[in-house]
């Protein structure tokens, strides 16, 4: 005789409330959807926040504030961290004035300032007393005092299928970018010589 | 102050930067005392969510001591031992005054589409977060809560994020008496959100992952049956099997953009930035929940697409639901089963690193090493 699905009775392997309530602390104490927080999801009660404005006072804008275009105006509170500078920030800029989160375009180029911020970021600390280290940085000596081959070895870890990848997307630009200005610098001494 | 500060994909430090100021009449300034690094930080570390800028600094779980606070601020004073939620909302939008403090729309100028979140990335707003000596914490009056004294640090901490997160997801999963539950995922999220179906009635509860550590966890922390999807050809069908060919009633998804188990999937995401996430574990909830059934998602995901298998979904008739946690809103009920000895938070927390060692402690949680599930960080200042 077939069971469930195919039959209308509930599955044969649930244990009983009685037995989950004796062995689980707590069980069922949000039984009943009233006791659920999140329930329901949506609750007009805008005295129950702490606010004690209809419409909050408007922070200071210091500088041009990049905004989505779906927004009418700026929020009255945003972020100041790090403002919008050099290609990777016209880049930014561009994004958030020409397309609204719909459009791939804003994203993609949200995505591609990123990678241009790093590069420009990484140049800009070699300018400083205190350049970027890829060592320290990426924190990789923990391999060798928190167990990196015992974490990995043995454990049927199927994120071991792609962390070859992981070097050569951090390292990688750094070793090209060597590869390239040692190419530069040969250049320039034969051109010297 | 000594704050952690991004520096492209894969790279963090910790630098000296200003102690932030009072920019708004209710902004307060809060002292960090303990602060945690989150799943989702890992996917700004991956540099896979849009605007995320060098110098940057991370963090949105984090409690600490109120250090100023600005003119209209009426709840809180200096010296104040707070806990803040994730969320960075007003408390008086559309949204804010229905409880959805997570979709707040006063307090991101970049999106439309999600809330503030605190030191994640411009599209979340542009605001620094907690893996610091010293945060701005706007609307000082509406989010942070004063730590009740019974509470320690380390459960405070994870009530501002991972705790409730897990908690809302249970909820979001509509659970009733004896329903089957599977959770994707077993770091902190899938821990909670495992430990919660039970206080909602759930009569089976099964928690999937790859890391045998996280499923030992799960075990005996949140009273699991576990898998361990590597183990098994299709873990679909093992599902199927597992509930009599029926399918769970519910599955929740605490895994979000960089699920594994489906290399080309996990691979235009995490590593070529393709897709807003992978959507493996989210595809495996379709396919593993019965018609009719329940989909939670409190797993983070770009606001890229996703190769998401929405026919399945549509043809089982699925109800979907999801929604970044609106914090502040479960933290009452969560302090009774906190107190009720239901909940222990911090019995999942297995690292605990000073902020000077933050890059190492990106490393070993990304890179899952001296089975790491919740990495806590302790600024020096505390």
């Amino acid at each position: 005789m077939p069971g469930t699905p195919y039959l209308p009775s509930k599955p044969r392997s649930t244990p009983s409330s009685d037995e989950l309530r004796a062995r689980i602390p707590g069980w069922g104490a949000d039984l009943d959807p009233k006791d659920r927080p999140s329930y329901p999801r949506e609750r007009f009660d805008p005295g129950a926040t702490g606010a004690h404005w209809e419409f909050p006072e408007r922070q200071e804008e210091k500088w041009p504030r990049e905004r989505s275009i779906e927004h009418e105006f700026l929020t009255p509170v945003f972020g100041t961290s790090t403002p919008p500078r050099g290609l990777s920030g016209a880049l930014r800029k561009y994004a958030y004035a020409t397309y609204s989160e719909g459009r791939a375009a804003h994203w993609l180029i949200l995505m591609g300032a990123d990678r241009v911020d790093a590069i420009e970021s990484h140049l800009r600390s070699f300018a400083t007393l205190r350049p970027d280290n890829p060592i320290t940085e990426t924190g990789v000596l923990s391999e060798f005092s928190r167990g990196g081959l015992s974490s990995r070895v043995g454990r049927k870890r199927v994120d071991m299928s792609h962390t070859w990848i992981d070097p050569i997307l951090v390292a990688g630009p750094w070793v090209l970018a060597g590869v390239v200005l040692l190419r530069l610098g040969r250049r320039v001494s034969s051109a010297r010589g | 102050m000594k704050a952690m500060v991004y520096r492209g994909p894969y790279k963090v430090r910790v630098e000296e930067k200003d102690i932030p100021r009072i920019e708004h009449p209710n902004d307060a300034i809060v002292r960090v005392t303990l602060a945690a690094i989150c799943g989702s930080d890992l996917h700004l570390y991956h540099g896979m969510m849009p605007d995320t800028r060098v110098g940057m600094t991370f963090g949105h779980e984090f409690i600490g001591v109120v250090e100023e606070v600005g003119p209209s601020v009426q709840n809180l004073k200096r010296g104040d031992r707070v806990m803040v939620p994730f969320n960075v909302y007003c408390g008086s939008c559309y949204f804010c005054a229905r409880g959805l403090y997570s979709n707040c729309h006063n307090v991101n100028p970049n999106a439309t589409a999600v809330g503030g979140i605190y030191g994640y990335s411009h599209t979340c707003g542009g605001y620094d977060g907690g893996q610091s000596e010293f945060v701005r914490v706007p609307f000082a009056d509406v989010g942070p809560s004063i730590i009740p004294d019974w509470l320690e640090d380390e459960d405070a901490l994870l009530m501002t994020d991972a705790l409730s997160t897990g908690y809302f997801g249970a909820q979001l999963g509509d659970i009733s008496e004896g329903d089957t539950v599977i959770v994707f995922g077993a770091g902190p999220v899938g821990q909670y959100a495992a430990k919660s179906s039970w206080l909602m009635g759930a009569g089976r509860v099964i928690v999937i992952d790859h890391l045998e550590y996280r499923l030992e966890k799960a075990r005996t922390f949140a009273h699991a049956e576990t898998y361990n999807f590597a183990e098994y050809d299709d873990i679909v069908v093992e599902m199927k099997k597992q509930t009599d060919y029926l399918g769970a009633d519910v599955v929740i998804d605490a895994v979000g953009a960089e699920a594994d188990g489906n290399f080309t999937q996990h691979v235009t995401s995490a590593k070529f930035k393709l897709q807003g996430g992978s959507p493996v574990a989210l595809n495996w909830g379709i396919d593993a929940v019965r018609k009719g059934g329940t989909i939670s998602v409190v797993g983070a995901y770009g606001p890229m697409f996703s190769a998401v298998k929405f026919g399945d979904a549509m043809n089982k008739g699925l109800t979907l639901r999801m929604n970044q946690c609106p914090v502040k809103r479960q933290w009452p009920r969560l302090l009774e089963h906190i107190r009720n000895g239901y909940l222990k938070p911090n019995d999942i927390v297995t690292h605990r690193i000073p902020l000077e060692h933050i890059a190492e402690g990106y490393h070993i949680f990304s890179s899952k090493l001296d089975e790491c599930i919740k990495p806590v960080i302790v600024p020096s200042a505390s």
